[in-house]
């Protein structure tokens, strides 16, 4: 696509195992993430995408297998760990503090980024009062550029689900990540929402040359945004490729559209 | 403010040149980014045109090119108005909302070499058409968001030209003053291209002295300073945003605020709080509409504070403004309201601060002009057109009325024409259309009287009173003006009447075909026991003859009370059968009555009416919905109407 891609590898899995008790969410599950690009992760419901989220990011934990994030192996992420090196995300369900205002809720995503200690930040006096304006003026650089100016004050739980979804994008890009993971940004837009929210993802990608791994339904965005492509069905990959590789292989059209067993 | 000597400048950027003399650490501009208000003083904004006009040069933009402008309203793009101003060419901004195929019509017609757009989605237009206008060579942006894979050979980024420029200034510091220096006040200052009911936009080319001079004798009128505060919100392409924040605020020297996106004006007015602020009729009724709707959300006792306060306001409010003698207890009373209610709500709404209003476009609902002025806001009405460089007549203050639109402003003559067209003559008179010679002999005369295409009156207090468009006014016998339209619009006013046809060209008297409308009058009929079978013997019945001879009359007694009206008033009318439908040819798909039609399939009925029978038969042929064809036929009651006596007269 339109981004500048190269062929450097930001995040490998390999060999993922993830089961609870019996039911293996994810069986055997390698794929690697380049720096740079739009990553997307598809399959059909229960296919175990939101899992290797949940895994890349430390919220689960494998019980096999090794993650290895920006060349360091680990068998294990951390959720702190993860976002300390560069890796923010939303979620399927919005997750954002609905009584605060848009502006604080992207806020709270600088926090990675604040350095002066709590006491220094509850004074609001010299140094942290410095680092808090320069935050400010990043957070604004989002509102910018997610065009939200007009709800900057306005309390998240009193905006459409279209807004508050951008929003949370808003928060996530506030943390200045390396790899972006998006958790169905679309699920239950309109056309012309969609539209906007891939122009941001695309753009994200291009102006920060920010990673983005990207869980979608939607077939039509997938195959205009990505650039590779991985296919899940019952916890295992059962192809990859570019968008175009994808939509011709037999066994993605088999998990899809199901097979006869006869 | 400073007063400078009496002007000697010819055109905007001259007058710049001069006002920075003295002015040059004023606050020219500010725009709203990154959630700060942003400032230009008047030595930035001229640093940064004078630099862009000299990357322009370079970039081979010369005397007489235009530039076409698309955007929201931002100093950089006022700045570029200035740029080509500097260097003898023509600003020509283009409405930002318009499709590809709309900004192609008017950049191919402009014959523009140079697009400045304010963001990727005007540049994604201008880039669109380029196919279609291959005289396009640049298109410079101001915001480079997403825009960093375009063709750099086509699209450029506006600081990379200013800074182009300011190379060559290093060189040749005066190359743009001496540019500035050729010109002259009959220079085209701006081209504004009107949308026009029917056919292709027209040019509207307006000199330098048009502008200057308008926006002079206009500050005059409203004694506007250099104290004011204005929200420039409205389309740059609109003359209106021409004149009331590029022209009058330069000459007069306030400064220009530009919101931070067209989705937070309201937020940004409130900050402001401007003191010179012009919005079309609909913004200050959906304005009203959502305080009236907060207002029922709100708490009993605010509610009733509120209600209680509102009534006050509309009897003392009015007149206190127009300086009308008031007992000192309905002052204390509105005092009162002022600290609890009025100043409240005219905070919230942005305009605490205002001094002069204005209105124009369309009627305002006078309901809607009272409530706004009963908060003592001084809200006025003015009339105008881009030909005219906005002003035909503005309402002075102390005496505005919501029905007429004042008088001419100094310098500006309007005189009616025989039939009844509105014309006028004033130092904003355009120069002429842009490459239409044909529109513009048509439009003005040679001693430089412009046709309006508007017919109007002077009513008895000398305000202008518009009516209707001229092409459809016609006249009585007793050589009185008849306005069809304006008629059928009062009377469809009332909820029960759904379509009028009047007569009355060359005519004794007038008189009017009518048009249930179902659905009200069924309702009506429920309530008041009226019984009946379908649509032709509800329309027949007599209590909805009497319930329609109700609504002729309220109208008559208004038409009555105004001496240029009262012989308008409908003598004899009759209900029709059936709906006038478009399947019939009787109206336009967008309902708009084709009298020449009806003329001839309800002849008789016409002759009816002016021949003073009590009844008539007649008997149409209606096309079904799925195609058939039907005849339809009634012995219509035909009724007089009860005439008012004139007031004015009968009081005298």
């Amino acid at each position: 696509m339109t981004n500048e891609q190269t062929n450097e590898t930001l995040l490998e899995v390999d060999a993922i195992s993830l089961s609870f008790g019996g039911v293996h969410a994810l069986v055997d599950v390698s794929f690697d993430i380049r720096k740079g690009e739009v990553r997307s992760i598809i399959g059909p419901n229960g296919a175990g995408k939101s899992s290797m989220l949940n895994v890349i990011n430390g919220f689960y934990h494998p019980q096999e297998g090794t993650i290895t994030y920006q060349g360091q192996a680990r068998k294990r992420m951390r959720p702190h760990d993860a976002a300390a090196g560069g890796i923010a995300r939303t979620f399927q369900n919005i997750a954002l503090f609905k009584g605060m205002s848009t502006l604080d809720n992207i806020m709270t995503g600088r926090n990675t980024h604040m350095s002066k200690s709590l006491f220094w930040q509850a004074l609001r006096i010299g140094p942290a009062q410095r680092e808090e304006i320069a935050h400010r003026e990043f957070v604004e650089h989002v509102i910018d550029f997610l065009e939200i100016q007009s709800i900057r004050k306005t309390p998240v739980g009193r905006l459409p689900y279209g807004l508050q979804k951008r929003v949370e994008l808003g928060r996530a890009l506030a943390a200045e990540p390396s790899l972006l993971l998006l958790d169905e940004p679309m699920a239950g837009m309109n056309l012309e929402e969609k539209e906007d929210m891939s122009r941001f993802i695309l753009e994200t990608n291009d102006e920060f040359g920010t990673t983005i791994a990207l869980i979608e339904h939607d077939m039509g965005v997938v195959m205009d945004i990505s650039d590779r492509v991985v296919v899940l069905d019952y916890g295992r990959k059962i192809a990859e490729g570019t968008p175009e590789e994808v939509r011709t292989n037999q066994s993605v059209i088999d998990a899809y559209l199901g097979v006869s067993h006869d | 403010m400073a007063d400078f000597p009496e002007s000697q400048e010819h055109t905007f950027p001259q007058l710049l040149l001069q006002r920075m003399k003295y002015d040059a650490e004023r606050p020219a501009m500010r725009e709203k980014a990154y959630g700060i208000w942003q400032t230009w003083t008047l030595g930035q904004l001229c640093e940064e045109s004078f630099a862009l006009a000299a990357g322009l040069s370079d970039l081979g933009f010369a005397r007489n090119d235009t530039l076409a402008i698309i955007g929201d309203n931002r100093p950089r793009l006022y700045g570029s108005m200035i740029a080509a101003q500097a260097l003898g060419g023509v600003p020509v901004p283009v409405y930002q909302d318009s499709v590809a195929e709309e900004i192609q019509y008017v950049v191919d017609h402009a014959e523009a070499r140079f697009i400045i757009a304010e963001n990727q989605e005007q540049v994604d237009k201008a880039l669109e058409i380029r196919e279609q206008c291959p005289r396009v060579e640049r298109v410079i942006y101001c915001d480079p968001k997403g825009l960093r894979k375009y063709d750099p050979q086509v699209v450029m980024d506006i600081q990379s030209v200013m800074v182009r420029g300011r190379e060559l200034l290093k060189t040749d510091p005066d190359k743009i003053n001496s540019e500035i220096q050729k010109g002259n006040s009959s220079d085209t200052s701006i081209i504004l291209y009107t949308s026009g009911t029917t056919g292709r936009p027209k040019g509207v080319v307006l000199s330098h002295e048009n502008l200057l001079a308008t926006a002079r004798n206009t500050n005059e009128f409203d004694a506007i300073t250099a104290e004011e505060e204005v929200l420039a919100y409205l389309p740059m392409a609109w003359v209106g945003d021409n004149v009331f924040s590029f022209a009058m605020g330069f000459v007069a020297g306030f400064c220009v605020n530009c919101p931070e996106s067209a989705n937070t004006v309201a937020q940004d007015l409130r900050e402001i709080g401007p003191t010179f602020y012009f919005a079309p009729p609909r913004v200050f009724e959906s304005v009203l509409t959502s305080v009236m709707i907060r207002m029922k959300d709100a708490g009993r006792l605010k509610r009733s504070l509120f209600d209680h306060f509102m009534r006050v306001a509309k009897k003392t409010g009015v007149a206190l403004m127009d300086g009308q003698s008031v007992s000192a207890w309905d002052r204390f009373h509105y005092w009162l309201g002022e600290l609890l209610v009025y100043g409240p709500l005219k905070n919230t709404l942005g305009l605490s601060r205002v001094r002069v209003a204005y209105t124009a476009g369309e009627a305002i609902g006078p309901e809607i002009f009272e409530f706004y002025r009963s908060l003592g806001i001084n809200l006025k009405q003015l009339y105008g057109q881009t030909e005219a460089t906005v002003f035909i007549t503005m309402q002075p203050d102390g005496v505005v009325r919501s029905e007429s639109v004042g008088t001419p402003p100094p310098g500006v003559e309007v005189r009616i024409e025989e039939n009844g067209e509105v014309v006028y003559r004033s130092p904003g008179v355009f120069k002429e259309y842009f490459k239409n010679p044909e529109a513009t002999a048509e439009t003005k005369t040679s001693d430089n009287w412009v046709h309006t295409g508007d017919a109007g009156y002077f009513d008895d207090e000398g305000h202008l009173r518009i009516i209707d468009r001229a092409k459809d006014v016609g006249k009585l016998n007793d050589s009185s003006m008849f306005a069809p339209k304006f008629l059928e619009n009062k009377l469809k006013f009332f909820p029960e009447i759904k379509e009028v046809v009047t007569f009355g060209d060359q005519r004794d008297f007038v008189t009017a075909f009518i048009n249930i409308d179902l659905d009200a009058v069924a309702s009506w009929a429920e309530r008041n026991n009226v019984a009946y079978a379908s649509y032709q013997e509800l329309a027949a019945h007599p209590e909805v003859y009497a319930l329609v001879q109700g609504c002729i009359e309220q109208v008559n007694q208004s038409l009555a009370q105004d001496s240029h009206l009262s012989s308008s008033q409908i003598r004899r009318f009759l209900i029709l059968h059936k709906e006038l439908d478009p399947d019939d040819g009787e109206l336009t798909r967008t309902r708009k009555v084709r009298r020449r039609i009806i003329n001839e399939r309800y002849g008789d009925l016409i002759d009816a009416l002016f021949d003073g029978r009590k009844n008539c038969f007649i008997s149409t042929e209606v096309m079904f919905e799925d195609g058939r064809k039907g005849q339809i036929e009634a012995d219509l009651e035909i009724r007089d109407a009860a005439v008012s006596e004139e007031r004015s007269r009968a009081a005298a």
